[in-house]
């Protein structure tokens, strides 16, 4: 673990006992994200698709997190006051820029070299976010609990599915949100985000996804209904390749989407 | 090296360095406009001005007027500078174009399009003096000035801007907003493409006997354009474009020579007329920069941009500028991201470049038609312009043109705050 990173107060902040082996993280999965963790950052790089997709992600975010807790934040700050923690955090893509919006990030990625990345250029960013090279068990066992869970394209990238969304349950306050992206499991998923994405286009390394493990909405919402959370919203996110942009749409949601799910009080 | 994120206002060291997000290089009208547009959306901003405000506003700073067009004027508005500007602001409600003495004429009536005057016309010392107005209510804006920039480096996470002095302005994102001649543009290696017309503009400001009912004259001479434009009183802008070679001549006349050239050019509609301000040339060009971004550097306004007087378009454009640039920025600043990055610059100049390559072309295009006196090119401009006088339709665009209220506009044009 980096003793350097920036910390907030570690009394409200407790580490969990140790890095966590656990029962959801895929050595194959992390040995490839590895490799990836020093292109993170490069708006042109490998990353180049996600950081056209960060604003979509982030203005969805930010606009159902005001609606769900009405009255916290400013303009310039509207997540002031949320306790959030960015399971699956990478490079730092989404978790410095919600840390901006105002809120308490913790970001955990069970990649070690993720977890240097993001502190790193939060340092240098000046950002204070607690990074932690943990599993997402590890955060539920302790007694840690959140506002927010967002788990942004990870839920197709575990190994055991319900574990790992009892363990977001777990972590997720009363009355709180969990915000999950991931890719549909669908004729059309296949042929964009992997023979286009990473075949054709190859925006990604190729078997950075199986279409198997993708999820549809409603296999997600049936987990999270388990433990007590209502999927609030699903919207799709679409691609224009003439000008190179995403957008959110209700009408398309056969590739990426997002979900909101509100946990009960 | 480590950068604190301010969170409201920029944040200053003891050693005199500020911290800011957006740094603005040029505190002229279009550099401030965008200061004060951040400022007001709640982004942290530090404007380094080369001249102190009580030297900008003294009597012989500048005696140029410009005329805000409609779209102009709500951007002035929704920063909240208008309510300062007002009192000063003459408004046009007519223009008259006048092909040199052909007896046609075309005529734009602001009713046609019904959303009042087609804009203003403000001397530009009130637009500077309500700005400084403005500035000093806002906490997230800084206005360094007088300060000189020596160096401007752009790094991998941080911009930083050095003055004169040593002390050093760090931030996200740097705008080149110092003019013709931009240091910004010149530091970051961006090609400047260029070309003189052979002609100047003389201004001066005329007081006049009889008063002028908002009306701006444009009359088309082979010499170049001569314009008139209402300013507040009885009180005329003079804009009178010649040949360079024959701009020497005219600055050198005595003032009753000169006054004679000036009535026999704006006619006896006015009455008698003399001049109220010294005399000043500008040689005309046009520039365009081949790129109005660079990593963690945006261009506005005449340091991407400069161009022919002839549509009264040169501020307009430039604030234009400033209400594309101050939406982006606030879009990303309010969603935590890096304001210095590609995603935010490439929508803004993407947003920016076709619209003024466009209107370029067509000041350019107006300037060579109307200056020459080749008789099928007079009889043809005549005809056209007699036909655009006939089809209201047409008319109705190319005034909506004009007034900057047509395509993809950017939210404060809109009249909406950021």
């Amino acid at each position: 673990m980096n003793a350097n990173r920036p910390s907030l107060n570690p009394r409200l902040f407790p580490r969990p006992p140790s890095i966590e082996s656990g029962t959801t993280v895929d050595p194959d999965e992390i040995a490839r994200f590895t490799a990836l963790a020093a292109e993170w950052w490069d708006p042109n790089g490998k990353c180049r698709p996600l950081h056209r997709l960060n604003p979509v992600r982030l203005r969805y975010i930010r606009d159902h997190l005001t609606r769900h807790f009405p009255g916290i934040g400013t303009e310039t700050r509207p997540l002031a006051g949320l306790r959030l923690i960015d399971v699956g955090c990478g490079g730092g893509l989404i978790a410095e820029p919600l840390a901006r919006m105002g809120a308490t990030v913790v970001g955990i990625d069970a990649a070690a070299a993720n977890v240097r990345v993001a502190a790193q250029h939060a340092a240098d960013a000046g950002v204070a976010i607690d990074y932690r090279c943990t599993t997402a068990e590890a955060v539920a066992a302790s007694d840690e609990r959140f506002d927010v869970v967002v788990a942004l394209e990870i839920v197709e990238h575990v190994a055991d599915l319900p574990l790992f969304l009892t363990a977001l349950a777990t972590m997720t306050k009363p009355e709180g949100m969990i915000i999950l992206a991931t890719v549909n499991r669908t004729a059309k998923s296949f042929a964009l985000a992997i023979v286009g994405a990473e075949y054709l286009l190859r925006w990604l390394p190729r078997g950075t996804h199986e279409w198997r493990r993708f999820r549809r909405p409603s296999e997600l919402a049936g987990l999270l209904r388990r433990h007590g959370f209502a999927v609030g919203d699903v919207t799709g996110v679409g691609y224009n390749p003439l000008r190179d942009e995403f957008r959110l749409t209700d009408r398309d949601l056969d590739v990426n989407y997002l979900l909101t799910a509100r946990r009960g009080p | 090296m480590s950068l604190d994120v301010p969170c409201a206002a920029p944040a200053r060291q003891a050693n005199g360095d500020l911290t800011t997000e957006v740094i603005i290089v040029g505190g002229g009208l279009a550099g401030l406009s965008l200061a004060t547009a951040l400022a007001t959306a709640g982004v942290p901003v530090v404007c380094i001005d080369r001249d102190s405000p009580s030297a900008q506003c003294g009597a012989s700073y500048d005696h140029r007027t410009s005329a805000l067009a409609y779209c102009s004027q709500k951007i002035l508005d929704v920063i909240g500078v208008w309510p300062y500007l007002a009192a000063d602001g003459a408004p046009i409600t007519d223009i008259r174009v006048v092909d040199g003495a052909s007896p046609l004429f075309l005529h734009y009536d602001h009713k046609a399009v019904g959303l009042g005057p087609f804009g203003f016309v403000v001397d530009n010392i009130a637009i500077r003096r309500a700005l400084f107005q403005r500035l000093a209510q806002l906490p997230d804006l800084i206005h360094l000035a007088p300060a000189t920039v020596t160096a401007v480096e752009r790094g991998v996470g941080h911009a930083e801007v050095t003055l004169a002095g040593g002390r050093v302005i760090r931030g996200r994102l740097v705008v080149g907003a110092d003019g013709k001649g931009s240091f910004c543009r010149q530091s970051a290696g961006i090609g400047l493409t260029r070309a003189r017309y052979n002609q100047s503009a003389i201004i001066c400001n005329i007081a006049t006997e009889y008063p002028h009912h908002g009306v701006a004259v444009e009359h088309f001479h082979p010499q170049g354009p001569f314009a008139l434009l209402p300013l507040t009183g009885n009180r005329v802008s003079v804009v009178w474009t010649e040949p360079t070679d024959m701009v020497s001549h005219y600055l050198s006349l005595s003032d009753a020579v000169f006054t004679a050239e000036l009535q026999r050019r704006a006619g006896d509609w006015l009455g008698a007329v003399h001049p109220i301000t010294p005399r000043v040339a500008y040689p005309l060009g046009i520039s365009h920069a081949a790129r109005y971004t660079a990593d963690r550097l945006a261009l506005i306004a005449e340091a991407a941009h400069t161009m022919h007087p002839i549509a009264g378009q040169g501020l307009n454009v430039g604030l234009r500028d400033v209400a594309a640039l101050a939406e982006v920025i606030t879009d990303a600043y309010r969603l935590g991201m890096d304001t210095g990055t590609a995603a935010v610059l490439e929508r803004y100049q993407r947003w920016r470049r076709f619209d003024t390559v466009l209107l370029l072309g067509v000041t350019d295009g107006l300037t060579r038609l109307f200056s020459n006196d080749i008789a099928p090119v007079r009889v043809a401009r005549d005809v056209g312009m007699a036909l655009v006088n006939r089809l209201p339709g047409v008319k109705k665009v190319l005034m909506r043109h004009a007034m900057g209220i047509v395509g993809d506009l950017p939210r404060m044009i809109r009249g909406e705050a950021l």
